[in-house]
């Protein structure tokens, strides 16, 4: 019944056998050791467990692993390049956009997520004009389209700024 | 001696980002359930599905026969622990079930999936007995408890409050109520747990996720009737706790359990987000029965806070709710109640600031109707009613700062252009209005914390930097890093020499993170640390010198009544056709003592602050009368407020600095940014609306019809 799957996480290529029944979440904290991504519900609830999959902010626990044999997955450990950290982590880290971290590498992900769709001109439930090219990333797009990730500690407000900080500068 | 002589603040009162920023931006801090071990087994329990009765049979054949499952643990078969006087350590002992949700079995296997599935086979019957689950006022088994949370008396009763409420020109006469809420820390509480047999004993290592290692080392060995030196507990970084993590729950000991079945194999038992809407705690719903009285001036004669509560059946929680009502305003006439409604439900127990949190939501709201019926503006009453001396013991106060609080909100949030005219304002289709509230929090310190000072001076010219070890807990709060700057200031050397290590039973034992005590109490004992290396070793120590600190014992509490402060004012707008209720702007000013990391500190009273908006809006947790169970177990159902949720939100604080709590001149800050907030909002949607809703959460119910 297990499954040989390969998956390229944070650049490197892991395979792996699984259970047809392992989350892609289970499979990177459980067989690979890789614990950036945070279970906080197991669900699709909380948001804790968001990485890049393919390239869009994806909740991994509800990704079963075998569906994503060759998937590409970036998770908050593999968005810098060597020691240096990605500008969205840096904006965290300023913004002191976290308390107890549990969520913090999912909401980075996110974040990240948050200004490539922003950049490809997507809208949200809260965009005055669906059919504009341009999205403009103030903070009430911002807090909208991060209310996907849960934060018991209540950092949002600092979580607002720093996404802010990164949109209003210069981040791809 | 009273007065504290104060350490210089050099780092102290500087912002510092978090020493393990790092790590958390990128996933790579380790929390409990992530640590690499060897062949680890994945647990997964087995929950009672009646409130009360007993267990008659577990059949546990079709479990044991899948692949991959190691064993399967039942009430029948579970080793007899050595000490079970507290009911709720009592794992798997017998086959009476208490609540619903309480453990009665447990399945070990090779992975997570298997266990799951294995856990899923196992079938429990049982015989079911009457209960109750849903709190009444009225119940006729309504008791009074020996002391309140954590050993404040259960009443008390000052003069002759019924005179004074009868004689009183201007009354407020209402019954307020809190939901049942549910801590939920974005990290499930979890444990790796190894078992090693030795001689005729063993030690445990466990991996958990705690509010405070030294704790649960001691709670284990009592429960296993081991040396408390023979339970390493290692737990660095904590995913949120609020409470939950505070007091060790049965998960640690039913993982316990669990690795001495296999000795020498990792267990790993990381709850499910369901599993913790009953086995780690929760706020018990309130019913506050609030009466003021007062001359036509507002100045208060009489006050009665009368609470009733809930609490289990099988281990008592009786949380400290009319605490708040001592010690905030003058009357002459007073008097506070607790009584328990015990019934057949999980254990409650701490959640952020338990009794001034939902305590404070009647009395500040009892307070907003007082000052419409005396026509008063609300801040003016609350200053007309700030005591000289605390109200209760008639101690001064070691600092006391509410009126400046009051006074700075009003200037800030623009409050003397406020028409108090309720229901006088419709922007856009939406009703809007302001409203403010108090905030007290009591500056707690207690001993039972040790730290460690040690020097390092690298022969090769390397840079000489400083060890400071306490088994202190970072929640999230941020206490590494201000432990290592209140250890700079104490030393007088570069906070950037000093590392702080905290979170593990191989440093000197501390007390948990809980009652926002602990910085006083792990900085005090950290200064005591730095000031004997001092005397022991002069300017000019040699490398390894290390010595050792406390925190030493302190009369401060029988002179004075210590607290900190704060004053929040919330703007709401209410849509006038859904009801719809939004929260665009909170402002929140806080007296708690010098502010030692800004940065921090700021996070924090601006989380309280968000945890107070979240209870005002959303959290519920829908207790089913006639399952036991709550109903809406999960983060879906059990709302919280999100980042769509929050608007503009501002932290501001009073230069303070209290000579009297601890040594650093601070005072608790975990908990003051929760209590009155969601007064504020509820006394803000009265001034919107003119609808007084006296229950959280606030719906949109409440505003039709």
């Amino acid at each position: 019944m297990n499954a040989d799957i390969t998956l390229t996480v944070d650049g490197r290529e892991r395979s792996l056998t699984v259970d047809p029944r392992t989350t892609l979440l289970d499979a990177l904290r459980e067989h690979l050791g890789v614990t950036s991504p945070k279970k906080g519900c197991d669900h699709g609830q909380c948001g804790s467990c968001t990485v890049l999959l393919d390239g869009r902010r994806t909740l991994i626990c509800l990704a079963l692993a075998v569906a994503h044999d060759g998937a590409v997955v970036v998770t908050a450990d593999g968005l810098g390049r060597g020691d240096e950290l990605h500008p969205v982590a840096e904006a965290f880290l300023d913004a002191d956009a976290y308390q107890c971290g549990y969520c913090t590498p999912g909401q980075i992900c996110s974040a990240v997520g948050v200004l490539d769709e922003a950049a490809d001109g997507w809208p949200s439930a809260v965009t005055p004009d669906l059919a504009a090219d341009e999205v403009v990333l103030d903070r009430h797009e911002i807090a909208e389209r991060m209310s996907g990730n849960l934060c018991r500690c209540g950092a949002y407000a600092h979580i607002v700024d720093a996404v802010s900080a990164v949109g209003n500068g210069a981040v791809r | 001696m009273t007065t504290t002589d104060l350490v210089p603040a050099r780092a102290m009162g500087t912002p510092r980002r978090r020493t393990e920023g790092p790590a958390k931006v990128t996933g790579t801090a380790r929390y409990a359930a992530e640590y690499a071990v060897a062949r680890p087994l994945h647990l997964h329990p087995i929950l009672a599905t009646v409130p009360r009765g007993r267990v008659t049979a577990i059949h546990t054949t079709a479990a044991e026969a899948l692949d991959g499952v190691v064993a399967v643990l039942t009430t029948r078969d579970a080793e007899a622990l050595a000490d079970t006087a507290d009911r709720e350590f009592a794992v798997l002992q017998d086959d009476e079930i208490g609540f619903r949700g309480q453990y009665v079995a447990a399945v070990l296997a090779d992975t997570s999936e298997t266990a799951r599935h294995g856990a899923d086979l196992v079938r429990v019957t049982y015989d079911e007995d009457p209960f109750r689950a849903r709190l009444d006022p009225d119940s006729g088994e309504l008791y009074a408890p020996d002391s309140v949370n954590p050993a404040f008396a259960t009443d008390s009763v000052i003069g002759d409050v019924s005179s004074a409420l009868r004689d009183a020109p201007v009354t407020v006469d209402a019954t307020y109520r809190t939901a049942m809420t549910h801590n939920n820390p974005m990290e499930p509480h979890a444990s790796i747990v190894v078992w090693e047999p030795a001689g005729t004993g063993g030690r445990f290592t466990i991996f958990d996720s705690t509010q405070g290692v030294s704790a649960t080392r001691r709670n284990v060995a009592t429960v296993f009737g081991l040396d408390p030196g023979d339970v390493d507990v290692i737990s660095p970084h904590v995913g949120g706790g609020f409470g939950s993590k505070g007091n060790m729950h049965a998960n640690v000991v039913l993982a316990c359990l669990a690795a001495r079945r296999v000795p020498g194999r990792p267990v790993t038992y990381a709850l499910t987000r369901q599993q913790m809407f009953s086995l780690v705690g929760y706020r018990t719903p309130t019913v506050q029965h609030v009466r003021l009285g007062a001359s036509p001036d507002g100045r208060l004669t009489g006050l009665v806070h009368d609470v009733v509560e809930q609490t289990s059946r099988i281990k008592e929680f009786a949380e400290q709710t009319a605490t708040y009502s001592r010690s905030v305003y003058a009357a002459p006439h007073r008097r506070t109640t607790h009584r328990l409604d015990p019934l057949d439900v999980p254990v409650p127990s701490w959640m952020r600031a338990p009794g001034e949190c939902p305590g404070s939501f009647a009395a500040e709201v009892a307070m907003d109707e007082l000052a419409t019926a005396c026509g008063l503006d609300p801040v003016e009453l609350r200053i007309r009613n700030e005591p000289d001396a605390d109200p209760e013991s008639g101690k001064p106060f070691s600092s006391r700062h509410l009126v400046e609080c009051l006074r700075r909100g009003v200037e800030r949030f623009g409050w003397s252009r406020r028409d108090p005219t309720p229901r006088a304002r419709l922007v856009d289709g939406w009703w809007t209005g302001t409203g403010v509230a108090a905030a007290a929090y009591p500056a707690n310190r207690a001993p039972g914390s040790g730290a460690t000072v040690r020097f390092h001076a690298p022969a090769a010219g390397g840079e000489e930097h400083w060890d400071v070890e306490i088994a202190a807990a970072d929640i999230g709060t941020g206490a590494r890093t201000v432990l290592g700057q209140i250890a700079a200031d104490a030393l007088d050397v570069d906070v950037d020499t000093v590392e702080v290590t905290v979170g593990d039973t191989a440093v000197p034992a501390a007390t948990v993170a809980g009652g926002s005590s602990g910085t006083t109490n792990w900085g005090t004992a950290v200064v005591d640390a730095a000031q004997r290396f001092r005397e022991k070793f002069g300017a000019d120590p040699s490398d390894g010198d290390e010595a050792d600190g406390t925190t030493p014992e302190t009369d401060a509490a029988e002179h004075y009544a210590m607290s900190a402060f704060g004053a929040h004012f919330v703007e709401v707008a209410v849509h006038a056709d859904t009801g719809e209720i939004r929260v665009p702007r909170m402002l929140g000013v806080f007296a708690a003592g010098r502010i030692l990391n800004p940065t921090t500190a700021r996070s924090q009273l601006l989380g309280g602050m968000t945890m107070g908006l979240s209870m005002a809006l959303h959290e519920d947790s829908v207790m089913d009368p006639r399952s036991g169970h709550v109903v809406n177990h999960d983060l879906a159902n059990y709302h919280i407020a999100s980042c769509a949720d929050v608007g503009e939100i501002d932290v501001e604080w009073i230069d303070e600095v209290d000579p009297h709590v601890n040594p650093m001149g601070s005072k608790g800050i975990g908990e003051i940014g929760i209590v009155g907030a969601a007064a504020a909002v509820a006394n803000a949607a009265h001034h919107a609306t003119g609808v007084r809703v006296r229950s959280v959460p606030i719906t949109v119910d409440a505003f039709l019809g």
